[in-house]
């Protein structure tokens, strides 16, 4: 009950033991303590989506959860997703689109986008645009997002194993 | 920025959870889903001195159908209740109100007792609760009591609810085969805070159908959820053709003023609220006139 706390979780796949402050949000925690970047940290109240993690394997606001909520269960960031299915398929295809320019709101598009694809395969562009309406861009004007997250949706449909398999 | 400093504990049972509420009093918050609690805390809103987080007490978790009532636990998160084949059937309102909360990860954490409990005027469950009848179902070390939603509200963010107390669930009547459910929300963008919102439930069957005991209630309005009474008795007995949501549309205005008069909020004055409310019984009201379809189509679409 003291202000630090002991949690044991797994983070991309690895079993972890850390002490953490009660205070501490799962995103500092990830960034500051385990030196995993990729999840960023923007407005720090829940509003941006920069911070977009998976708990338990659905996505959440890593800024409105404590790390210390994440004892016993599993965290996943974009760095432990990038090697295989919906996450490379909409890596490689942002990538071409040009559906990122600098980047800062990039890592969180692409955990929303990938529940999307995993949830939702019969999505319509309509409602990819409002899957990810808590996702701040201020680059791209979001049409190359949604582009992007649509294409991978037909090829999806194409090849009903993924397109990577 | 950062969070001040907080003690934390997770209590494994309500058991626990009561005891370590009436402990520490109004030093203590609960936590729910945080998607509130979390955000004002980062933005040092407030200061509680201990949180008490409930994600571990499996009896607050699920939603049940028992018998003729649709139970809904305290921690069902939104998108489970947004996604529940259960909740489609026994109260479509919620489903098609779900969709509008925030976004998909918020839905994904914040939940039901929450957003019942925290009374934001903005908020959809609890227009939702008020539109349903629903009996909010409240415990403490000196055991349960029951509350109408109607009795539940009593001002901005305050409600009945005791220093000691916890929301463990809330109890709906299911939709019976006879009732509407309509739900129509305006806010700039999908998932921000409603600028005004009405949930709908009434009997009617149709097009030249009388509709009969017809629940509106509003939300982003005023200070709590409110029903829109004088609106509901004009629409008693009536069949929801083009002349009769008109005129609703002129009762829902005229009800709307004085004491009554809409809360602006930053970017809406009273007047475009008040506008705006007559505009969504327009729209709800006007489904009511394709009957039992358009409460089951507009469920399949906010189900996706």
């Amino acid at each position: 009950m003291s202000g630090t706390h002991t949690i044991h979780l797994t983070v991309n796949g690895e079993f972890r033991r850390c002490e953490v402050d009660a205070r501490q949000h799962l995103v500092d925690f990830l960034r500051d303590d385990l030196e995993l970047k990729g999840s960023h940290l923007g407005c720090e109240h829940g509003v941006c989506g920069a911070c977009t993690v998976r708990l338990d394997g659905e996505i959440v606001r890593g800024c409105l959860v404590l790390a210390v909520q994440a004892d016993g269960k599993t965290v996943e960031t974009i760095e432990g997703l990038t090697e295989s299915g919906a996450m490379r398929d909409l890596q490689e295809i942002f990538l071409r689109r040009n559906a990122l320019q600098c980047g800062f709101c990039t890592s969180g598009m692409l955990m929303a986008a990938a529940e999307l694809i995993e949830t939702q395969p019969d999505a319509t562009r309509e409602e990819v645009r409002l899957w990810i309406s808590g996702n701040f861009c201020r680059c791209t004007g979001y049409h190359a997002i949604v582009d992007a997250i649509c294409e991978v949706l037909r090829a999806q449909k194409l090849a009903p194993k993924g397109v990577s398999a | 920025m950062k969070a001040p400093a907080f003690e934390y504990v997770r209590p494994g049972s309500l058991g626990e959870a009561f005891a370590l509420l009436a402990e520490y009093g109004d030093e203590a918050r609960l936590l729910a889903g945080g998607q509130t609690l979390l955000a004002t805390l980062n933005m040092r809103l407030s200061e509680p001195a201990m949180l008490i987080d409930i994600n571990d007490i499996a009896e607050l978790h699920g939603i049940q159908l028992q018998g003729n009532v649709l139970r809904i636990n305290a921690m069902a998160r939104h998108s489970q209740i947004e996604h529940s084949p259960l909740v489609a059937q026994h109260a479509p309102l919620l489903t098609m109100a779900a969709s509008h909360i925030g976004h998909r990860a918020i839905r994904n954490r914040g939940t039901w007792g929450g957003s019942i409990a925290y009374a934001d005027p903005a908020g959809e469950w609890p227009a939702c609760a008020l539109a349903l009848d629903a009996e909010i179902i409240v415990g403490s070390a000196a055991g349960e009591r029951r509350i109408p939603a109607a009795d539940f509200y009593v001002d901005l963010y305050t409600t009945t609810l005791a220093a000691d107390e916890i929301v463990l669930a809330c109890e709906l009547p299911v939709r019976t085969p006879d009732r509407f459910h309509g739900f129509e929300e305006l806010s700039r963008r999908h998932g921000d805070y409603a600028i005004v919102g009405l949930a709908c439930n009434a009997r009617c069957g149709g097009q030249n159908m009388p509709i009969r005991d017809a629940r509106l209630a509003l939300l982003g309005v005023c200070a709590t959820p409110v029903r829109a009474r004088r609106a509901e008795a004009f629409l008693e007995g009536k069949a929801p053709t083009e002349d009769v949501i008109s005129e609703a549309a002129a009762v829902l205005q005229a009800e709307l003023d004085g004491e009554r008069a809409p809360l602006a909020d930053l970017t809406n004055s009273p007047a475009t609220k008040r506008h705006l409310a007559a505009v969504l019984l327009r729209r709800v009201v006007g489904g009511m006139a394709d009957g039992m379809a358009s409460a089951t189509q507009n469920t399949a679409g906010a189900a996706h």
